[in-house]
């Protein structure tokens, strides 16, 4: 199918783009890299009578180095260039990990990390990945900006805290402590689909034991989320210095809080199953990566 | 009605210059614009990927993507890499290796390998497979798909 008629604002700067929003009231929406947006244009369970252009927006595409030893990452950055950023593999191993999964080449090339956030599909690795770095999403609205915590920023399937005048403009990821290990383990019926179910950790040691530990789950939940029960139930297993009987707990814990849905490709049941064992996974291979 | 905006856009090294509604695919402005009818429309939602082609050297779906949004660009299609009588080495890997029966995933796999070819090592086979998981084929089985890609890494890293 094709999308129905629409009018065009190509924007070449943040303002811009706000503007055309605001002066919109409402309608306009923006057109990032387009790779979950348009197929739901093609299809027409999305229309609106106004597109804003963003992919002209010089300088928003940058990935720079923040003070704490963190990154902050332009809203335009391109999936391709977080793959095959050094900054990020060397700041953030998860996340070059984790993009390693994302979708194909072909839509890696144009979509985007502000788009992907904005799109807030609980099966996608990038709200994900903010959840479980806690990040700051930093926005541009006709009323100001504001700087948005992640676990506040994801409300509901494709449904976020952005208004309708609102853009991304950068995600600011904090700095990790030094040695914390990280886990990244999904399951998709092929490279580069949608995960079924996914779970991704970080752990810091202190000599034997846990001093700290998020995990975070993506098509568990509404919305990507931690899973604090599981990272109670390990830090509790990890306080008596039983580091197997911790994990065992957490995995546990996460599938006991896991509400997934039923869908074609795997029934909740099913995703329960991947809750537990890929928890495991993630915090043992993040324990390993920590020193434990 | 929208009101049409023009565009310039280079394809396979020739500009062209079109008034073209906003919705317009690029997909569609290939075929049915330029007709450069080599880019297939299989899916028209990003999934099956026949209609890839290169936007200033990356591979992008131009079924996602609108024809206003390749203006000032550089367009690649698969009619770019050879011609019946001077087919080009990738295209030659797939007429060597049988990669292809009916043919209208070939394009896109072309196009996909292409950009793959430039922009990873391609070690493995499975390298490959990941590399070609979105791209659809029904006929093949795509074991001869890899090894048209195979082959085409194999003379790369030989030069």
């Amino acid at each position: 199918m094709k999308p129905a008629p629409f009018e065009y604002i190509r924007a070449s700067t943040i303002d811009e783009a706000v503007a055309a929003l605001a002066a919109s009231d409402g309608e306009a929406k923006v057109l990032a890299g387009g790779q979950s947006l348009v197929p739901m244009l093609n299809f027409r369970v999305v229309d609106a009578p106004i597109f804003v252009d963003i992919n002209g927006i010089q300088g928003l595409d940058r990935i720079e180095e923040t003070t704490d030893g963190g990154l902050r990452i332009g809203a335009l950055t391109r999936h391709f260039a977080l793959e095959t950023s050094e900054l990020v593999k060397d700041r953030f191993p998860v996340l070059h990990e984790a993009m390693k999964h994302v979708a194909h080449l072909a839509i890696r090339n144009r979509g985007t990390i502000g788009g992907s956030l904005s799109h807030a599909d609980p099966a996608a690795e990038l709200p994900t990945m903010a959840v479980l770095l806690n990040a700051k999403i930093i926005t541009a609205g006709a009323a100001g900006g504001r700087e948005i915590a992640a676990a506040d920023f994801f409300i509901a399937p494709l449904t976020t805290a952005l208004e309708p005048d609102e853009i991304v403009v950068a995600v600011e990821l904090p700095g990790l402590p030094p040695g914390t290990g990280w886990g990244f383990e999904e399951f998709a019926q092929r490279r580069g689909d949608f995960a079924v179910a996914g779970v991704a950790a970080l752990v810091t040691m202190n000599g034997q034991s846990v001093k700290d530990a998020r995990i975070a789950l993506m098509g568990l939940h509404d919305t990507p989320v931690r899973a604090h029960a599981a990272e109670a139930a390990l830090m509790k297993g990890a306080e008596a210095a039983l580091l197997d009987d911790g994990i065992d707990a957490a995995a546990a814990a996460a599938r006991q809080d896991a509400e997934p849905m039923n869908d074609l490709h795997g029934s909740a049941d099913y995703r329960r199953h991947l809750a537990e064992v890929l928890t495991r996974r993630a915090l043992t291979a993040a324990m390993e990566r920590a020193g434990a | 009605m929208t009101a049409k905006i023009s565009i310039t856009v280079s394809v396979n090294g020739e500009n062209h210059a079109a008034e073209v509604e906003p919705r317009l695919l690029l997909a569609d402005f290939l075929r049915e614009n330029l007709d450069l009818t080599g880019t297939h429309v299989g899916c028209e939602h990003g999934i099956c990927g026949a209609c890839t082609v290169l936007m200033n050297g990356d591979s992008v779906r131009s079924c996602l993507t609108f024809a206003v949004q390749a203006d000032g660009a550089k367009i690649e299609t698969v009619e770019s890499l050879g011609d019946i009588d001077a087919l080009g080495p990738l295209q030659e890997a797939f007429r060597e290796k049988h990669a292809l029966q009916c043919g209208f995933c070939t394009p896109g796999m072309l196009m996909t390998a292409t950009d793959m070819l430039r922009k990873y090592k391609l070690e493995t086979d499975d390298d490959i497979r990941d590399g070609l998981s979105g791209n659809i084929c029904r006929c093949t089985g795509y074991q001869n798909i890899v090894a048209a890609v195979r082959s085409a890494v194999d003379k790369r890293d030989a030069k």
